[in-house]
C-alpha cells in the first residue's frame, strides 16, 4: 500500500491529539468503528454554547494510517465551523483532500461518522440536564 | 554499519544467495540448451545440470533423486498433490483431511476440490496453533485418501507434530503430504521419518530463484502416483510437462545443497538473534503476546501482537523495516489473518500482529536497531490510542457497545 503525501504527513504529524476533560462542559464526543474491524476513532469537540461554533477538536485512533489521517485532518477541519457547516463535511471530501484509494474509503467514512456522532452527543448533552455522560470512559454511545 | 531499510521478511521470500546465483548464470547464455534435446551436447549439459540439481534438492530431504518431480513452485505442487492424488485415487475414496492453519495453496485447492464433489475436512488447532494428533485420528475414515499437513506455519511458525501425523495416517492406509516449504532447508526434514508420500517445496524460501519448486513423489514402500495437471511432453516422469527451467533448477539445487551443509550453525544463530529480538521487545514494551507455540516453532520466525496498535499504521511507522502483518488493512479483504483466528486470537490482537522473518544475513546490529524503532513507534501509537486510553482507565473493551 503506498500513501499519499498528505496521507503520511498527518501520520508523522497528526493534529490535535488528545482527549478533553470528562468534566468539560460544552464537550461533544464520539466513539465509533469497533477494535475487532481494526479502526476505532474517538472524537471530540467543544463548543461554544452562544454562537455554537467549534472552538477546538481533538482525537484518538486505533486503526491503519488512513485512519489516523482522516481523523486528524477532521479535527482540523471542524475547528472554527459552526455545527451546522460541520454536518457538511461529507466522507468524499475526506477522500479527495487526502487522495484515499478504494479500499481506505471506509476509513473516510468512519471519520463522517465520529464528526456525527460527537455533535449529536454535544447536543444531547446540552438539551438534556447536562449529566456527564454513565459510560466510565466519558464516551457517549 | 547499518544499512537501511532492514528485510526481515523471509517467510515472505529470500533473497538468491550470491553462491547460487554464480551457478545460475552460465545457464542462460551459454549452457542454454534445453535438458529434454537428446542429440547434441547443449541438451546433455542441461539435463547433467537438472540431474544435479534434482540430486541436490533429493538430498536436502533424505529423498531419492527419481522422486523428485519440478514445478514452477511451491503453490503448484501443492495442487499437483491434492489434485493429482484425488484424480489418481478417486475410485479407492473422495476424503481429503487437511488444517484450517494451511496456506492458502491447499485451503483453496481443497475448496476446488469440493466444488468437483470431494468432501474436505479442515482440522482446527490449539492455541498454541498445533493439531491435536487425536483430531486427525478422529477424522479419517474408510473413505479418506489423503492428509495434508504443513510442516511449519508460515505467518506463526509452529512445526506441526508430523512424525506421528504421518504414522497416523500410514496406520490408515492414507497417503500423507506435506507442504514443508517453510521448514525445509531451515529445520532437519527427511521423508522417511515424517513418512511422507508428497512434499512441496519452494527455492526462493531457501535463498534460490523465485519460479522454481518441486513435488517429492514417493516411490519406494509403497509407490505413489498423481494425475497429471499440465500434459504435453512428459516431462517429470508424466507427472508435469514443461520444458524444464534449467537455471532454476541449478540455483535450486545449489540452495539446497547451500541449507543442507549450513543448517546447524545457520539455525542455531538465527534463533538466537530471535530471541534477542523477543528479550528486546519485552524489555522495552508491555501488552504484547506471541502467538503460537514458542517451544514448536522455526528458529527464524517471530509473531507478536502489540495491543492497542493496529499494524498497519504499526508499519508505516517503522517503513525502514520490512516486516508483515496480519491485520486486515494490508490485504483487500479487510478480513484479519485466519491463522491468528484459527488458534484463538482475539481479531483485536490480530490486527495488531508483526510476523518477523530472519534470514541469512541479519545481524545482531539490526535486531537492535529493530527493537528501538518498533518500541518508540508502539509507544507513539499508543499514545494516540483512544484504546489504551480507555484500557488504562479501567475500562473493560470487551463491554462497551461498540458501534460497528
Amino acid at each position: 500500500m503506498s500513501y499519499s503525501n498528505k496521507v503520511i504527513d498527518h501520520y508523522n504529524n497528526p493534529r490535535n491529539v488528545g482527549s478533553f476533560q470528562k468534566s468539560e462542559e460544552n464537550v461533544g464526543t464520539g466513539l465509533v468503528g469497533a477494535p475487532e474491524c481494526g479502526d476505532v476513532m474517538k472524537l471530540q469537540v467543544r463548543v461554544n454554547p452562544e454562537t455554537e461554533v467549534i472552538e477546538d477538536a481533538k482525537f484518538k485512533t486505533f486503526g491503519c494510517g488512513s485512519a489516523i489521517a482522516s481523523s486528524s485532518l477532521a479535527t482540523e477541519w471542524l475547528k472554527g465551523r459552526t455545527l451546522d457547516q460541520a454536518l457538511e463535511i461529507k466522507n468524499s471530501d475526506i477522500v479527495a483532500e487526502l487522495s484515499l484509494p478504494p479500499v481506505k474509503i471506509h476509513c473516510s467514512v468512519l471519520a463522517e461518522d465520529a464528526i456525527k456522532a460527537a455533535i449529536s452527543d454535544y447536543k444531547k448533552r446540552k438539551n438534556g440536564n447536562g449529566e456527564a455522560p454513565a459510560d466510565p470512559s466519558g464516551v457517549a454511545k | 554499519m547499518l544499512t537501511l531499510p532492514i528485510y526481515m521478511d523471509h517467510h515472505s521470500t529470500t533473497p538468491v544467495d550470491p553462491r547460487v546465483l554464480e551457478a545460475m548464470l552460465p545457464y542462460f547464455n551459454v549452457k542454454f540448451g534445453n535438458a529434454a534435446s537428446r542429440n547434441h551436447s547443449f541438451g546433455w549439459q542441461a539435463e547433467e545440470a537438472v540431474e544435479l540439481g534434482r540430486k541436490q534438492v533429493a538430498e536436502l530431504i533424505g529423498a531419492s533423486p527419481k522422486e523428485i518431480v519440478f514445478t514452477s513452485g511451491a503453490t503448484e505442487s501443492d495442487n499437483l498433490a491434492l489434485k493429482g492424488v484425488a484424480r489418481m485415487y478417486r475410485t479407492k475414496g473422495d476424503h481429503i483431511v487437511t488444517v484450517a492453519t494451511e496456506h492458502k495453496a491447499v485451503l483453496d485447492t481443497g475448496k476446488r476440490l469440493e466444488k468437483d464433489g470431494m468432501r474436505v475436512t479442515y482440522l482446527g488447532v490449539g492455541r498454541d496453533g498445533l493439531l491435536d494428533p487425536d483430531d486427525l485420528r478422529r477424522a479419517l475414515t474408510d473413505k479418506t485418501i489423503l492428509v495434508s499437513v504443513m510442516a511449519a506455519n508460515n505467518e506463526i511458525g509452529v512445526l506441526q507434530p508430523l512424525t506421528e501425523l504421518g504414522r497416523i495416517a500410514h496406520e490408515r492406509g492414507v497417503l500423507f503430504h506435506t507442504d514443508a516449504v517453510q521448514a525445509a532447508g531451515k529445520i532437519p526434514f527427511d521423508v522417511d521419518q515424517v513418512q511422507a508420500d508428497l512434499v512441496s517445496l519452494s527455492a526462493h524460501k531457501m535463498y534460490g530463484p523465485k519460479g522454481v519448486g518441486a513435488l517429492y513423489v514417493r516411490r519406494r514402500n509403497a509407490r505413489v502416483l498423481v494425475a497429471p495437471e499440465i500434459d504435453g511432453g512428459g516431462h517429470e516422469r508424466g507427472m508435469r510437462s514443461g520444458t524444464l527451467n534449467v537455471p532454476g533448477i541449478v540455483g535450486f539445487g545449489r540452495a539446497a545443497e547451500i541449507c543442507r551443509l549450513d543448517m546447524e550453525s545457520e539455525s542455531a544463530r538465527l534463533r538466537a538473534l530471535r530471541d534477542r529480538l523477543l528479550a528486546g521487545l519485552r524489555r522495552e514494551l508491555d501488552e504484547m503476546e506471541v502467538n503460537g507455540s514458542l517451544e514448536h516453532r522455526l528458529p527464524n520466525n517471530l509473531n507478536v501482537s502489540f495491543a492497542y496498535v493496529e499494524g498497519e499504521s504499526l508499519l508505516m511507522g517503522v517503513n525502514d523495516v520490512a516486516v508483515s502483518t496480519g491485520s486486515a488493512c494490508t490485504s483487500a479483504s479487510l478480513e484479519p489473518s485466519y491463522v491468528l483466528k484459527a488458534i484463538g486470537t482475539s481479531d483485536q490482537l490480530a490486527h495488531s500482529s508483526i510476523r518477523f522473518g530472519l534470514g541469512r544475513w541479519n545481524t545482531e546490529e539490526e535486531v537492535d536497531y529493530v527493537v528501538g524503532k518498533l518500541a518508540s513507534v508502539v509507544r507513539r501509537l499508543r499514545d494516540l490510542s483512544p484504546l489504551y486510553e480507555m484500557a488504562k482507565d479501567g475500562v473493560d473493551l470487551k463491554k462497551v457497545a461498540w458501534k460497528k
